[in-house]
């Protein structure tokens, strides 16, 4: 009888608010902590540790391959206890379902060498004022790359956001050392006849490498922001997210992901669960093109193409 | 001029011979540091760069590459 009655007491909202999921064994589960762009301080990795420690049945967390802290072994029954013990508010649990996930990112710029943006930041605005957001039809992934190595694969997520600098050369400062050509791992960069470099822009891929090389500063950023590729997914039936936008300056992006969930929301009506790709097969990309277009006409490409599919050779799809 | 041999040495072991080579020299002294193709004269000239120093020049030789450096202010 007590039994049932601690039951009954669990809060069903903290279980609505997602991030609770179901394990193998009878009444377990695995609560699944925010941890956007994958950073959290120390004191709050603490907490957690305590909370780990008394809750985790198997003394185990796992971290999730989308950069959350897994509490894992958990009875349902604590659930409240440790919802409280965490304590509210900055300590959420992550989202499941038909919602903006929590974003990933790499540590962009700040600390390391090869960042050009902001990624920690973004990601945290987004987090703030998109995370948990319900798209009405499926899953909804948010990444960041500081630049365009891409730790993070930003093109499998639904919207993937890149660091990218557009280099424009001051022929006055150059003193033609050559460093900027052999820093180019894209073959973009050229020493021509006066001793003056040359970019071939269609090789170029926004690295800013020769941007930072120059000693004189005779390569400088015309433009900074984040490379665009939107409807990835991995899964069963992976696409790579193809080019919408190019040098979207930081604080644009909440807006532009924004207007893509609304379009999202508005074309995939009465689709069931499809992700954001599939839809942009179905209706074409042109048709997201334009309403990207009308709110950030400056950074929308020309024309692009559809998300990609990548064959893997495993499990044909009918039709 | 100073001439450091930092070939066969890989990344980041490299820019931390560099640097430690700096370290006894006087700020606008200038030095040569020889560096394998590939990783290696990709990264040290931006880090050295990122530290202060000013690269004056990069040259081919045989295969390998000579970096010239005058050394920056602390
Ligand atoms: S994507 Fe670029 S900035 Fe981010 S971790 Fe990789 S190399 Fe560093
Ligand atoms: S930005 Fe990168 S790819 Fe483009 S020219 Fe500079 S080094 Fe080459
Ligand atoms: S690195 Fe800068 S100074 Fe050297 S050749 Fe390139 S543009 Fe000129």
């Amino acid at each position: 009888m007590s039994e049932d009655n601690k039951s009954t007491a669990v809060d069903l909202k903290n279980l609505k608010a997602g991030g609770f999921i179901k394990e193998r064994k009878k009444d377990l589960f695995t609560i699944r902590l925010r941890v956007p762009g994958g950073r959290l301080p120390v004191s709050r990795l603490k907490r957690i540790a305590e909370v780990a420690e008394k809750y985790c049945s198997e003394g185990m967390v796992h971290l999730s391959v989308r950069q959350s802290v897994e509490l894992i072994n958990v009875n349902f029954k604590d659930f409240d206890a440790v919802v409280a013990e965490l304590g509210e508010g900055d300590q959420r649990v992550a989202s499941c379902g038909a919602r903006v996930r929590v974003p990933t990112a790499c540590g962009g710029c700040e600390y390391n060498p090869n960042g050009l943006v902001d990624t920690q930041k973004t990601a945290l605005e987004v987090d703030r004022q998109l995370f948990g957001t319900s798209t009405g039809h499926h899953k909804f992934k948010v990444g960041f790359a500081g630049c365009p190595f891409d730790c993070p694969k930003s093109a499998t997520n639904d919207v993937g956001f890149q660091g990218a600098i557009l280099p424009e050369l001051a022929n006055d400062a150059c003193i033609g050392c050559g460093l900027c050509v052999k820093s180019c791992s894209d073959g973009a960069i050229t020493m021509g006849d006066v001793k003056l470099p040359r970019l071939d822009a269609c090789l170029c891929t926004w690295c800013g490498d020769c941007v930072k090389v120059c000693p004189t500063e005779a390569w400088r950023a015309a433009k900074r922001g984040y490379t665009v590729r939107i409807g990835g997914k991995w899964g069963r039936h992976p696409l790579v997210g193809t080019l919408f936008a190019s040098f979207l300056p930081e604080e644009q992006v909440v807006d532009f992901i924004a207007t893509v969930l609304d379009w999202y929301k508005e074309k995939a009506e009465g689709k069931g669960r499809t992700r954001l790709g599939e839809i942009i097969i179905q209706e074409g990309p042109n048709s997201l093109l334009s309403a990207l277009r009308s709110k950030f006409p400056q950074y929308v490409v020309d024309a692009t193409i559809p998300p990609q599919r990548i064959e893997t050779q495993v499990g044909k799809r009918p039709g | 001029m100073k001439n450091i041999d930092l070939r066969g040495v890989s990344c980041p072991t490299n820019f931390v011979k560099a640097k430690l080579a700096l370290e006894l020299l006087d700020a606008g002294d200038k030095v040569e540091f020889l560096l394998d193709d590939g990783e290696s004269v990709k990264n040290v000239p931006r880090s050295l760069k990122g530290e202060g120093h000013k690269l004056l020049a990069l040259t081919e030789v045989d295969g390998y590459y000579v970096l010239s450096l005058e050394k920056g202010e602390e």
